[in-house]
């Protein structure tokens, strides 16, 4: 395989929420809006290329009956530092997405690329893995976040479009994620099905 | 990959993992804690400067705490030219449509609200948020009224203030939170009357 497509499967063909349907819990979560949404992508695309990194270059020393608890401590550990960097330094975005970075951990994709990916590839191929697997799903929660803001709230990016008084509100909340990401879900089939 | 699993080498693999994480972590941890205040005290003095009126001291280095319904009260006395001009107290409810709501209120000396700012909330985006005070102007309503005279509850509930639309809820918490602030300030001035 190729790094490229290594690279880009992350977008279309292997898209963690569309596609895969990954990581469903921050997917619904965060993304009442496009900013949280891609905040909260590119928090997993760090943890998904350093624990793919970390992983990758340990994976022959660690014996294989004890390989998912030392991933999942790895994994943990960079999320934590994630937690720590972002409440000292982007103390807004922190306080929007709360609870959810913690969350990143039990993320399906981030052990589900170390596992399927990480442990059997070398150092580089599994970081532009990560790499690309991380900006798709941050694509995915920006794109799913600002359908929701537009539709439940008349702005995008905080930028407003129509006055909120037309918007519809049921966007922004629970069930109006639903709606919009199996709406997203199917155009994306459809484009694959056409590719 | 893989070696081959015995009890020692697995033993040591798992040991020397969880120190690698624990020393990187601890790490981190030095290196953001000093960020990590900097930034909450900032968020704190940015509330206690928006609800005060303009004071000298540094309210949040004189501030007091005080157990009030099984929560903490946090009051920051602000002064002028060594009078006080007023106190700040950050109250909580626990009555919010989607859990605890905390509110920085600015009291002046004769004890009517200067104005309020919320300090962390987890109500609904579009509906409950607007108490913000960047989203509506429900918050400005408080402002100069003395809560002897002026009725601390919505007026569905026959108070004197008017509840965010379709978020009643949330406005009746914030009212409570509000009131809490004001009876322990009170309290708190009854206290230190006689010393005075």
């Amino acid at each position: 395989m190729s790094q490229l497509t290594n690279f880009t499967k992350g977008f279309v063909k292997e898209n963690p929420l569309f596609v895969l349907l990954l990581g469903m819990c921050p997917a619904l979560g965060t993304t009442t809006s496009a900013l949280n949404g891609l905040g909260m992508g590119l928090a997993t695309t760090f943890v998904l290329v350093m624990a793919n990194i970390s992983i990758s270059m340990v994976k022959n020393v660690i014996p294989a009956k004890v390989r998912i608890p030392s991933f999942i401590v790895i994994i943990a550990s960079f999320v934590t530092i994630v937690d720590l960097s972002m409440a000292g330094f982007l103390p807004a975005l922190h306080a929007q997405l709360g609870l959810f970075i913690p969350l990143i951990v039990v993320n399906c994709i981030v052990l589900g690329r170390a596992e399927a990916f990480a442990s059997k590839n070398t150092i580089g191929s599994s970081a532009i893995d990560g790499l690309g697997m991380g900006l798709g799903f941050s694509f995915a929660l920006a794109l799913l976040g600002a359908v929701r803001e537009v539709l439940g709230s008349g702005k995008v990016f905080n930028i407003t479009l129509f006055p909120d008084k037309y918007a519809m509100l049921v966007f922004v909340l629970a069930p109006g994620a639903f709606f919009a990401l199996g709406y997203l879900i199917s155009i994306m089939n459809r484009i694959a099905k056409k590719n | 990959m893989a070696k081959e699993s015995n009890f020692k080498n697995m033993t040591l693999t798992l040991f020397v993992v969880s120190l690698m994480a624990s020393t990187s972590l601890g790490f981190v941890y030095s290196f953001t804690k000093g960020p990590i205040e900097n930034a909450q005290n900032a968020k704190i003095n940015s509330a206690l400067s928006k609800v005060l009126p303009e004071f000298d001291n540094q309210p949040a280095a004189e501030k007091f705490t005080r157990e009030v319904d099984g929560g903490i009260l946090t009051f920051y006395p602000a002064t002028k030219g060594g009078e006080r001009i007023g106190v700040a107290v950050q109250t909580f409810t626990k009555n919010g449509f989607s859990g605890q709501i905390d509110l920085m209120v600015g009291f002046l000396a004769n004890g009517s609200i200067n104005a309020i700012e919320v300090v962390a909330h987890k109500e609904t985006p579009g509906l409950g948020d607007k108490m913000e005070t960047a989203k509506s102007n429900f918050s400005v309503q408080f402002q100069g009224k003395n809560p002897e005279s002026f009725k601390l509850s919505v007026k569905k509930d026959g108070g004197d203030v008017d509840a965010i639309t379709a978020s009643t809820i949330s406005s009746r918490a914030y009212c409570d939170a509000v009131i809490r602030a004001y009876n322990a300030l009170k309290k708190e001035g009854e206290n230190n009357e006689p010393a005075n």
